[in-house]
């Protein structure tokens, strides 16, 4: 029998240089734990179902050495890379393969967020206490103390932070099936390393979720020691900081099923007889172009959309377009609606043909972009102290004042539609217009008759007032 | 009568591959490896083993970062 490595590719074709020699420096911990997932992967009769993850650092090149999939990823990305993978190709393992720096520092979002939603991939952190590829910097897993290139008189974990305790912390969360923190400092514990990176990948064999294993890992370079006064350095002082054992298996348990949660068809949330819509183009149908423009909470993005929804009902091109900031109220909010017989351009509108503006801010914004044949409805309590461009058609509105008169003071929105119907600036039957204001309602059928009420109202006073 | 024709177990070592890192001679249970004066073509003095003792154990082995370094033969393989 011969004891030798398994799970390598015979030669490292990608490599330059030496085919059969890592990169590694002398006495790295990297080319122990390698050996030890190459085995693994061999026993296990995986190596043609996995892909492997490689990280930025010292590690990025793992994809010259084992012999199955490999993937690279960005620095700290690793682990998004798997949680990726593991829903593109659900029925394969995967492994991700990180070192402190990468994982404990720019990527821990990542590895945090694939822990917490238990995503099904052996996840490898390698922890040597400090960034080895960069010229060893501390890391976030740097030792009280602990003398750095960035450190030089040792770490101040008042001013830099205690030492990341990644086991401890991923413990904290519910998907995890298995996590370990092992060592590869001596042949004792490097066979507990063995051990602990067969159960991770034994676990996807398994389908079972998410298992985590640290591997506190000698670096001579940046350790400034020979390779066994590094490995020393691991468990004499690593250790405190980073006790061994075993933190959490579930790997006896049952895989965790999805929730219960009934799936609903498309039709159910679009609309139950949406079969996306035939579009024939109708020449004689002109463009309009409408700006709707007020305080958020006005109502001005449904007003918009229910001249959408009746434009699209009578099968025409419809744009609508909302703009507003991030508050839920009280912010300015306007959309644009471009409805026509043909194809439309653009959603974005630099002169509307109507404007509706229910706030000074939305004259002073938008009535200066009006052209000549354009009309302007504006909300009459609003004083209109901006000239007015030639040419424009000026309608004065009392909308808010109608809604309240009618007992639906919110309702102004729908006064103006009520309005624009009477002034003929809709171009569609006015049926149509009432059917898209009843559909609007569709969830609150209590507001219907009453905003049926408004309607009528704004286009009573339009007709007797304005027309 | 050498190691390799006994059929004892013994390692062997690829003198190309091995970066000379002690972790071998540290690691040997009955202390039968050793840094020799032997110089490869990276430059580094590679590790021996003395030529007896050895239990086959393959600690060695497992603590060799380099893949393809050092391999363990136990008396099995007598061919």
């Amino acid at each position: 029998m011969i004891i030798k490595s398994k799970g390598f590719y015979e030669e490292f074709e990608r490599k330059a240089g030496r085919k059969r020699t890592t990169h590694y420096c002398a006495g790295c911990g990297h080319g122990i734990i390698q050996k030890l997932i190459a085995e693994a992967m061999a026993d296990l009769g995986i190596q043609d179902d996995t892909v492997f993850v490689s990280p930025v650092g010292c590690a990025a090149f793992c994809y010259y050495y084992l012999d199955c999939g490999n993937v690279a990823g960005p620095h700290g990305r690793a682990a998004a890379v798997a949680s990726g993978l593991v829903r593109a190709i659900p029925d394969k393992i995967v492994i991700a393969y990180q070192g402190d720096g990468d994982l404990g520092a720019i990527g821990f979002n990542n590895a945090f967020q694939a822990a917490n939603r238990g995503d099904g991939f052996a996840h490898f952190f390698v922890n040597n206490a400090l960034y080895a590829m960069t010229g060893g910097q501390l890391a976030p897993t740097s030792l009280p103390g602990q003398k750095t290139t960035t450190s030089p008189y040792g770490r101040d974990v008042v001013k830099t932070g205690e030492p990341l305790k990644v086991c401890e912390i991923f413990n904290q969360l519910d998907r995890p099936v298995y996590i370990e923190r092992v060592s590869v400092a001596d042949t004792k514990r490097i066979m507990k390393a063995r051990k602990a990176i067969r159960k991770a990948l034994q676990i996807q064999k398994e389908g079972k979720g998410y298992a985590f294993v640290e591997i506190l890992s000698p670096c001579p370079t940046n350790m400034r020691a020979d390779s066994v006064k590094a490995a020393q350095f691991v468990t004499d002082e690593m250790e405190k900081t980073f006790p061994l054992g075993c933190l959490r298996d579930r790997s006896d348990e049952e895989a965790p099923c999805c929730m219960d949660i009934a799936p609903r068809s498309v039709d159910d949330i679009v609309s139950a007889d949406y079969e996306g819509d035939e579009i024939t183009d109708m020449p004689d149908i002109k463009e309009r172009k409408y700006k709707f423009s007020g305080f958020g909470g006005q109502g001005i993005l449904s007003l918009g959309l229910v001249l959408a929804d009746a434009a699209s009902e009578l099968g025409r091109h419809v744009s609508w377009f909302p703009s507003y900031g991030p508050e839920q109220r009280g912010g300015s909010a306007s959309c644009s609606v471009v409805v026509s017989g043909l194809e439309i351009g653009s959603p974005a509108i630099d002169h509307p043909d109507v404007l509706v503006a229910m706030n000074q801010p939305s004259l002073e914004r938008f009535l200066p972009t009006m052209q000549s044949g354009s009309v302007l409805i504006y909300e009459s309590s609003v004083p209109l102290e901006i000239q007015v461009p030639e040419g424009v058609t000026v309608y004065p509105f009392p909308a808010a004042d109608i809604a309240s008169d009618n007992g639906v003071a919110k309702a102004a929105n729908t006064a103006l539609l009520g309005c624009m119907v009477e002034l003929g600036l809709l171009d569609m039957p006015d049926e149509d217009v009432a059917a898209a204001l009843a559909r609007s309602f569709a969830a609150k059928p209590k507001l219907v008759d009453s905003n049926k009420k408004v309607f009528e109202a704004a286009r009573a006073y339009a007709r007797e007032r304005l027309v | 009568m050498n190691a390799a024709s006994s059929g004892l177990p013994r390692p062997v070592i690829i003198i190309e591959e091995c970066k000379g890192c002690g972790r071998c001679v540290a690691a040997c249970p009955k202390e039968v490896l050793r840094i020799s004066t032997t110089v490869n073509g990276m430059g580094y003095r590679v590790a021996e083993y003395v030529g007896e003792g050895c239990v086959g154990c393959a600690f060695c082995f497992y603590n060799c970062p380099e893949p393809f370094a050092i391999e363990v033969h136990k008396e099995d393989d007598r061919s």
